[in-house]
């Protein structure tokens, strides 16, 4: 078995604040990310990403609890100690320097010799499609381009793991787009891990191997981006990531494969599984949009049964606001314009909605 | 650190309070410039003056300034000027480099605040004080070494002119570039080496012009504590006046002003140059 980049065991980080307040910015953290792997970090700002990615850097110290890379523990030692390299957010290019000497410049500071790192230099310039600018300044570089430079000035010493505090947020969306693509070419082109920041939801689902997902400082979930987004085990995770509804609820019977939950009088929904919840507890339901097919109400129709309350046109979907009859409850229906033979409804329909097997979630708190 | 502007469009027709359009602030301005310019614009003409007289334009001629430069009092007192001047603005410059560093990143520790205070004392001090304190302090422990004095004393007054540019360029400085440097296998000298030097450099040469200039136009002090047989220029120059003003000791002056100007302009044009980390943005 191989070992794991890194494990973050027990971690927190307890910051004095200017005020004299302390600031817990990491609570008790536990994560293990693998050799290899895309792993992000993902969460509202000030949750305490940044933080974490400068604990694994060595630009400060856990208050408690330890970091261990491939099996050694890190406690103690300087960034320039540890085979970890930092894209930074504003990517911190040297402005004294050429884009080469930026480059070359970790190279340098390992001794290695001055062909050698011209070359190594060059190659990875090439790597980021910037081998024609090595002799520019930084400031005569569009921030896209800086961008580049400061992820092969990061690479360029081979190391083990590579962090990225919200590399993409600078950029505008076409450029950013690109880029998700491209880092993620890289990472598989390298094999080194990336452990990558961002509040970004979309670009975490789109890039990542595993994510995890924090909040206040805590980790809430840890999982692959379908388990993140199919099993949310909170209301956190599940409201962070994609859209979703939230029905207050009771459970009226437990069945062979999950619940059986009242959502109005008389109207009933089944769940998955049921978080080790029984008969007559309290709990909050959660289903994704895109989960509940609306169809044409023929009256006969039995399943739920709602009146289109709007109807918002988004180009590829049609958002629709569904009240449920017999209950207070409004849900959010996506239909998919492309499919053909998917009804287009009106404000003021009656329709049934279809939930798919296993959608409505019950949430763990 | 883009500065934005708040003033809307004006509107046509409202009278905006614009402090240099007060009545009379201009012609006050006027006068007041005059009154300081004048005389030096007079020091600089007549130093070219082909005549002993210092109110007669006879033509042009260098004749003063040959004649200063061939003076052996003179070259004497210069190459004193300068020995000071360099070896004050160097060390002064070098602890400056250090204060700052400690000041600006040490973090916080105790005496901090007492610390600039301290450092800073020099500058506002009256300078007959520090004059006359130097010079009991220097007797007291009955420190005879020349020029050495000199040296010393201007040392001192030196370091907070050669400080002010080098912290200011030091808080400008984004910190993000040195982490980027220890992260990228730079030990702590090699950070400072290759990266916190050469972004501080303008303020440094800035500091150090400053100091240089502040150095080799000191009167008061160098007066008090400078002994026999190493005279400055400007001593030199204030003995040369109490004989009268000749058109040589305008030349003199002039020559002095020149650098100066010099001095106050690269310092200035350095320390205009973008701030240290803004590169980036
Ligand atoms: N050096 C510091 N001193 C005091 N508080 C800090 C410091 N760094 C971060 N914090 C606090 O820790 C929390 C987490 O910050 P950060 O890790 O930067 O969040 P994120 O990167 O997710 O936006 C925030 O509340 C922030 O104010
Ligand atoms: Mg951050």
């Amino acid at each position: 078995m191989p070992k794991p980049a890194i494990e973050i065991k027990n971690v927190t980080k307890i910051f004095q604040g200017h005020t004299g307040h302390p600031v817990t910015a990491l609570d008790h953290v536990s994560l293990t990310i693998e050799d290899n792997e895309f792993f992000t970090l993902l969460g509202p700002s000030g949750c305490g990403k940044t933080t974490l990615l400068r604990l694994i850097a060595g630009f400060e110290y856990p208050t408690q609890g330890e970091i261990v890379l491939f099996g050694d523990s890190i406690r103690g030692l300087p960034p320039q100690q540890r085979p970890v390299n930092t894209v930074f957010q504003h990517y911190a290019l040297f402005p004294h320097m050429t884009v080469a000497e930026n480059v070359g410049f970790p190279l340098k500071m390992q001794g290695q010799r001055p062909d050698e790192m011209t070359r190594t230099a060059a190659r990875m310039l090439d790597l980021v499609k910037m081998a024609d600018f090595g002799d520019r300044m930084p400031d005569q570089l569009s921030g896209g381009q800086q961008q580049r430079v400061a992820l092969a000035r990061a690479l360029a010493p081979q190391p083990k793991v590579l962090l990225l505090d919200e590399p993409l947020s600078a950029l505008d969306l076409k450029l950013r787009q690109e880029m998700r693509v491209e880092l993620k070419n890289l990472q598989r082109q390298t094999g080194i891990t990336f452990v990558f920041v961002t509040h970004d939801q979309v670009e975490a689902l789109t890039m990542s191997d595993r994510i995890a997902v924090m909040s206040m400082g805590r980790l809430q979930q840890e999982g692959t981006p379908i388990a993140i987004y199919e099993q949310p085990v909170n209301r956190f995770v599940a409201d962070f990531i994609g859209e979703t509804n939230f029905i207050q609820s009771t459970i009226a019977g437990i069945e062979n494969s999950g619940a059986r939950c009242t959502i109005g009088p008389g109207t009933t929904l089944g769940t998955g599984a049921t978080a080790d919840k029984g008969k007559g507890d309290a709990v909050t339901l959660a289903i994704r949009p895109e989960k509940i097919r609306l169809v044409k109400s023929d009256g006969a129709a039995d399943g739920l049964q709602g009146r289109v309350a709007e109807c918002i046109y988004t180009g590829t979907d049609t958002n629709y606001q569904v009240e449920l009859e017999n209950s207070d409850v409004r849900l959010v229906v996506r239909g998919r314009n492309a499919i053909t033979g998917e009804t287009l409804f009106k404000v003021g329909e009656t329709v049934v909605l279809n939930v798919a097997e296993g959608a409505a979630r019950i949430l763990a708190d | 650190m883009r500065s934005s502007t708040t003033s809307g469009p004006n509107p046509a027709g409202e009278k905006q309070f614009v402090i240099g359009r007060f009545p009379g602030f201009a012609a006050t301005s006027w006068i007041f410039l005059l009154y300081l310019y004048i005389p030096i614009f007079l020091l600089i003409i007549f130093s070219f003056n082909a005549s002993h007289s210092a109110t007669i334009w006879h033509g042009f001629s260098l004749e003063w300034y040959l004649k200063a430069f061939g003076n052996d009092d003179v070259q004497r007192a210069a190459v004193n000027s300068l020995i000071v001047a360099f070896i004050a603005t160097v060390v002064a410059t070098v602890v400056a480099v250090f204060a700052a560093l400690i000041l600006a990143r040490g973090g916080r520790f105790r005496g901090r605040g007492l610390s600039y205070g301290i450092l800073m004392l020099p500058m506002t001090m009256p300078e007959i004080v520090t004059a006359v304190a130097t010079l009991s302090f220097f007797t007291a422990i009955k420190l005879d070494i020349g020029l050495g004095r000199v040296v010393i004393a201007h040392t001192v007054f030196c370091i907070p002119f050669a400080f002010l540019p080098i912290r200011a360029r030091l808080q400008g400085m984004d910190t993000t570039l040195e982490q980027a440097a220890q992260d990228l296998y730079a030990n702590e000298w090699q950070t400072f080496r290759y990266v916190t030097l050469p972004l501080l450099m303008p303020g440094i040469i800035s500091g150090a012009m400053l100091s240089f200039i502040i150095s080799i136009d000191d009167f008061i002090i160098t007066l008090m504590v400078a002994p026999a047989g190493s005279t400055t220029l400007p001593l030199y120059i204030y003995g040369m006046v109490r004989m009268g003003v000749t058109p040589e000791v305008n030349a003199l002056s002039t020559v002095m002003l020149a650098i100066s100007l010099v001095f106050v302009s690269t310092s200035y044009l350095i320390g205009r140059k973008k701030q240290a980390g803004t590169a980036n943005q």
